[in-house]
């Protein structure tokens, strides 16, 4: 057969596949708006992820082994903590968390990473000298872990998990209680949370000064909701706050009576 | 009707056998087999990180090999049946094309769902062994309430398995089908394996970029005329690829509805019905 006489037929075929394909195109289009609205297709894959992963991740990236890539650059930074090049670590997990916004897991670790391991190296360092500066370095990692957490709930809402980490970090590695508390009363609000998160809302709210009353308050709810709430701890609190506040004495948390069957049996 | 069935399952049947006696097989198969195994490893990584690797790296494996066996054993079945002649003893006998060509289609579908299993078998395995690992390593080393150890073991068990993982697997077979589909479109018309093999290569990117040709053509924000004829060539002749790459987000824990799950496969099944049709049209006058 020439060329020219199989030229119509291929042509004919190329206009069915294009027909076939403008047919198709509303369903695809639509397709790709209910995958978007469930979560799917939200990584952008744009240029400044081509120059963080170089050309042949970003072609396997755009192939649809965005996952594995992260994966590997994963293990990457895991060789990077075993030989504790902190700065390397924070750029791997910068891309990772760009290709993988949606892995909890992720935003997490490297949120540790950097705030807990990342800023007690930095203040270890024998290398620096200037105590100043290796406080300054140390204070800028527990920043980056925290910016982690923040953009890792900017990218998934309604997770619990690293709002209630977020919490933790503010209350262990900055201080803040007052953010804490924040952080633990919306990871609270979120649905899967554990219990111990409200009362780790309540605990931050009574070290800020001026917020007592809304403590207070926050752990006499926890503490109706009934006994398994009423844990040591929450009512070591809740006693402390009643006195600090001068709750009325018919208002406050009752004291244990002892039961006859705990007391001890009268010697015969 | 009866006759038509037994005839492209014989093909089918014989096409399977085939394939799987070839090297290439075997290789991209113990290849698959040894990065999901190995990926039970990664004794360094927390237990939840070592999951996440896990479904990753075996997610990963499983689509880089169907789609090089859906591409590589079909791209070579038309040109090595011309070879062998084989294709002269079949269509001399009242084998009508198409028939021919759904039977050849059908053999590769068995080995890609075949192989499928096989790696699928393999992943839930070495997942459900390292899950009994942590469940163990937890309730050894957990020293809190009995409440306290269950949400414990219960998160491990959240963290490891989901219904989400086998219809990722099912995407990923889809994918490969249609790609088999459309390497045989052009083994019809192409000269050698190897062209074949580089047409449905390039079209295989090319297809997961579809989705931006796409979306830049309809945008129609300032772009040259030759740009959107460029664009719109891109879109409507190739498949939307991007679509089947679900997997990356189920691995995330982005849970999968039901409808797009079964949408996705229906547009796979489409796509995959329009590429034979059209092969079945070239082939239909083709001399050989």
């Amino acid at each position: 057969m020439s060329a020219a006489s199989f030229l119509p037929r291929s042509l004919q075929a190329v206009l069915m596949v294009i027909i076939a394909g403008a047919i198709l195109l509303p369903w695809q289009k639509e397709l790709q708006s209910t995958a978007t609205k469930s979560g799917f297709h939200s990584v952008p894959l744009g240029i400044d992820l081509r120059e963080q992963i170089g050309q042949s991740g970003f072609l396997a990236a755009l192939s649809g082994f965005r996952s594995p890539v992260a994966a590997l650059l994963w293990i990457e930074a895991h060789a990077a903590w075993e030989k504790t090049e902190w700065g390397r670590m924070a750029s791997l997990f910068n891309t990772v968390t760009t290709l993988q916004p949606h892995s909890l897991l992720y935003w997490d670790i490297a949120a540790w990473h950097m705030a807990w391991n990342a800023s007690i190296a930095a203040l270890q360092d024998k290398r620096q000298p200037s105590e100043v500066l290796r406080e300054r370095a140390r204070r800028q990692y527990i920043q980056l872990g925290r910016d982690f957490l923040e953009r890792g709930i900017r990218n998934n809402p309604d997770s619990y998990l690293l709002q209630e980490r977020l919490g933790i970090l503010l209350r262990d590695k900055a201080e803040d209680h007052a953010g804490a508390s924040t952080a633990f009363a919306k990871a609270a609000s979120l649905p899967g949370a554990p219990a111990y998160v409200a009362r780790f809302a309540a605990y931050e709210a009574a070290k800020v000064p001026g917020m007592e009353r809304e403590a207070y308050e926050r752990l006499r709810t926890l503490y109706d909701q009934g006994e398994k709430m009423r844990l040591p701890s929450l009512v070591t609190e809740l006693r402390r706050l009643e006195e600090k506040l001068g709750i009325p004495a018919d208002q406050r948390i009752p004291y244990p009576t002892a039961s006859p069957s705990t007391l001890p049996k009268p010697s015969p | 009707m009866t006759g038509s069935l037994s005839r492209i399952t014989a093909i089918g049947r014989n096409t399977f056998t085939g394939l799987v006696r070839q090297k290439v097989f075997y290789f991209l198969l113990i290849f698959a087999l040894v990065v999901i195994g190995n990926s039970a490893f990664l004794a360094k990584f927390s237990f939840q990180e070592e999951f996440q690797m896990l479904k990753d790296v075996a997610l990963g494996a499983m689509a880089v090999f169907l789609c090089l066996l859906a591409i590589l054993t079909t791209a070579n079945l038309l040109p090595r049946d011309l070879e062998d002649r084989t294709i002269f003893t079949i269509l001399s006998k009242p084998v009508p094309r198409h028939e021919y060509l759904l039977g050849k289609l059908l053999g590769v579908i068995i080995l890609l769902a075949l192989s499928t299993l096989v790696m699928g078998v393999l992943f839930v395995g070495v997942l459900f062994l390292r899950e009994q690992a942590a469940l163990a390593e937890t309730r050894a080393t957990f020293s809190g309430s009995p409440q306290d150890l269950a949400a414990a073991l219960d998160a491990v068990r959240r963290g490891v398995f989901s219904w989400d993982l086998l219809a990722a697997m099912v995407l990923l077979l889809a994918k490969s089908i249609l790609l088999a589909s459309l390497t045989l479109l052009v083994s019809t018309f192409a000269t050698s394996g190897i062209f074949a093999i580089l047409v449905a290569a390039s079209a295989y990117f090319i297809g997961h970029l579809q989705v931006t040709a796409r979306e830049y053509w309809m945008s129609g924000i300032g772009i040259h005329w030759w740009t959107r004829v460029f664009t719109a060539v891109v879109a409507l002749l190739f498949p939307d690829l991007q679509a089947f790459n679900l997997s990356d987000d189920i691995v995330a824990g982005t849970s999968l509805p039901t409808g797009l799950f079964l949408q996705t496969l229906a547009l796979g099944g489409v796509y995959t019905a329009v590429y034979y049709a059209v092969a079945c049209f070239l082939f239909q006058n083709r001399e050989l």
